[in-house]
């Protein structure tokens, strides 16, 4: 399938590098204004998209990048189950905060909030990114 | 009664899942059910003249919102996503095999 | 406030029984996102930003995967016939419809005054939340330290979830 004109592909290179920083903005700012891993998450697939969207469709990069993107998905849960599980390993409970708090208002504060936010950011991207690209490779009257 | 207009996006999403016959049909009105909940729970933890749960300074008291609904409605938005899409996948593949959406026709056909 | 919310609610009734109610594909699906977008006016009017930017990228993805969908198969709804087991079905369902509102009238009769304080833990979580996270952002105290575990379940459902997909759209293989 063709893309679009020259405007919109060069428009768009433009916007997803925007729209991508902006999601990792509300990633790692997630423990001090609204946000968080979910939502940042789902704006940085939102990037990825916007540009898969723009310059067409080319069949075997976009099975390339499914690849791609199932491994990063598995990447992130696995780290999230890593820090999970830390805590049981020091010998007490299950999600112990085992960083230090530091001062409020500060990027550094908060335990192990900001490293599960970036694990989940991760994940949430690249797992909303594959199910969108899995969804356009459908070929029609593909099975009968 | 702030809470009677849930049940009615509650009733109008049922009536489309009891009445309808097309998958899709199905499938948007399994979603409209779920936004009829979400709202409900948002409705509950709400305070009056109160601040959104953002903690501003240390030293004073302030009026804040519940956290704890806000929190079971952004793990239940991100499920509903999951559960939506893995529908829409379903569909496309019995739409591929047997060639409609009504699902009269694809109790008949065999095989 | 209140009259803010009523009418915000009353737009989505009518979002909802249009997109029940029409014959072709692609108006229902954008009826759907009226409902999806009235819902976070009302989480910002219900001071939560927090829901207003999930819920927000949340509906436009569901959109973008459900236009997919239709694109790739077809756009009209085939015609409903006329035969005795749809008017019966059409009256049961009317009859049930008609029990469940005046169940759900009696029900939130019985629910606290809306506007006051409600739920027994929040106190705890407000006045500690800082204190014992050192996270300013209550909702991601409650969802990452408080409540850990209902956050890693979602995740893994999210995972398990994107696993079928790619496991049910898989095209037909290399043919030998």
């Amino acid at each position: 399938m063709k893309g679009m004109t020259e405007i919109v592909k060069t428009v768009s290179k433009l916007l997803a590098g925007l729209i991508f920083f902006y999601g990792i903005y509300i990633v790692l700012f997630g423990h001090l204004t609204p946000g968080g891993g979910f939502a940042g998450g789902v704006i940085i697939s939102g990037a990825f998209i916007l540009l898969i969207v723009a310059n067409g469709i080319d069949e075997e990069k976009l099975r390339g990048e499914k690849e791609k993107a199932v491994s990063l998905a598995s990447l992130g849960i696995f780290l999230f189950w890593i820090i999970s599980i830390i805590g049981l390993c020091m010998g007490t409970f299950f999600f112990l905060n085992f960083l230090g708090k530091g001062r409020p208002l500060n990027i550094f504060s908060g335990g192990t909030i900001p490293l599960c936010n970036i694990a989940i950011g991760i994940e949430v991207s690249a797992a909303l990114c594959s199910i969108v690209i899995a969804f356009i490779l459908v070929k029609k009257g593909d099975k009968k | 009664m702030i809470y009677l207009p849930c049940g009615l996006l509650f009733l109008v999403g049922l009536s489309g899942i009891l009445l309808k016959r097309n998958l899709i049909k199905i499938v948007i009105s399994l979603t409209i059910i779920e936004y009829s909940l979400f709202m409900f729970l948002a409705l509950v933890g709400y305070k009056q003249n109160a601040l959104p749960p953002i903690v501003k300074s240390v030293t004073e008291e302030a009026n804040y919102v519940d956290p704890l609904p806000q929190a079971l409605v952004l793990t239940a938005i991100v499920i509903g996503l999951a559960t939506t899409a893995l529908l829409v996948a379903l569909a496309v593949r019995i739409y591929e095999k047997y060639g409609t959406f009504d699902i009269r026709e694809i109790r008949r056909l065999k095989g | 406030m209140f009259v803010i919310l009523v009418l915000l609610m009353i737009l989505m009734i009518a979002g909802a029984v249009v997109a029940i109610q029409s014959k072709d594909l692609l108006s229902a699906v954008i009826s759907m996102g009226i409902v999806g977008f009235g819902l976070t006016l009302v989480f910002l009017v219900l001071q939560a930003p927090d829901l207003a930017i999930v819920q927000i990228v949340v509906e436009t993805l569901t959109l973008i995967i459900l236009i997919a969908a239709i694109l790739k198969t077809t756009m009209k709804e085939s015609k409903a016939e006329k035969s005795a087991v749809v008017i019966y079905s059409a009256a049961a369902t009317v009859i049930l419809l008609i029990i469940l509102l005046s169940v759900f009238g009696n029900t939130f009769k019985d629910l606290p005054d809306w506007g006051c304080e409600n739920l027994r833990m929040s106190k705890y979580y407000i006045e500690q939340g800082l204190e014992k996270t050192g996270a300013e952002n209550l909702v991601d105290a409650v969802i990452l330290d408080f409540r850990a575990y209902d956050t890693l379940g979602e995740a893994t459902v999210l995972f398990t979830a994107v696993m079928g997909i790619l496991a049910v759209l898989r095209s037909k293989g290399r043919k030998k």
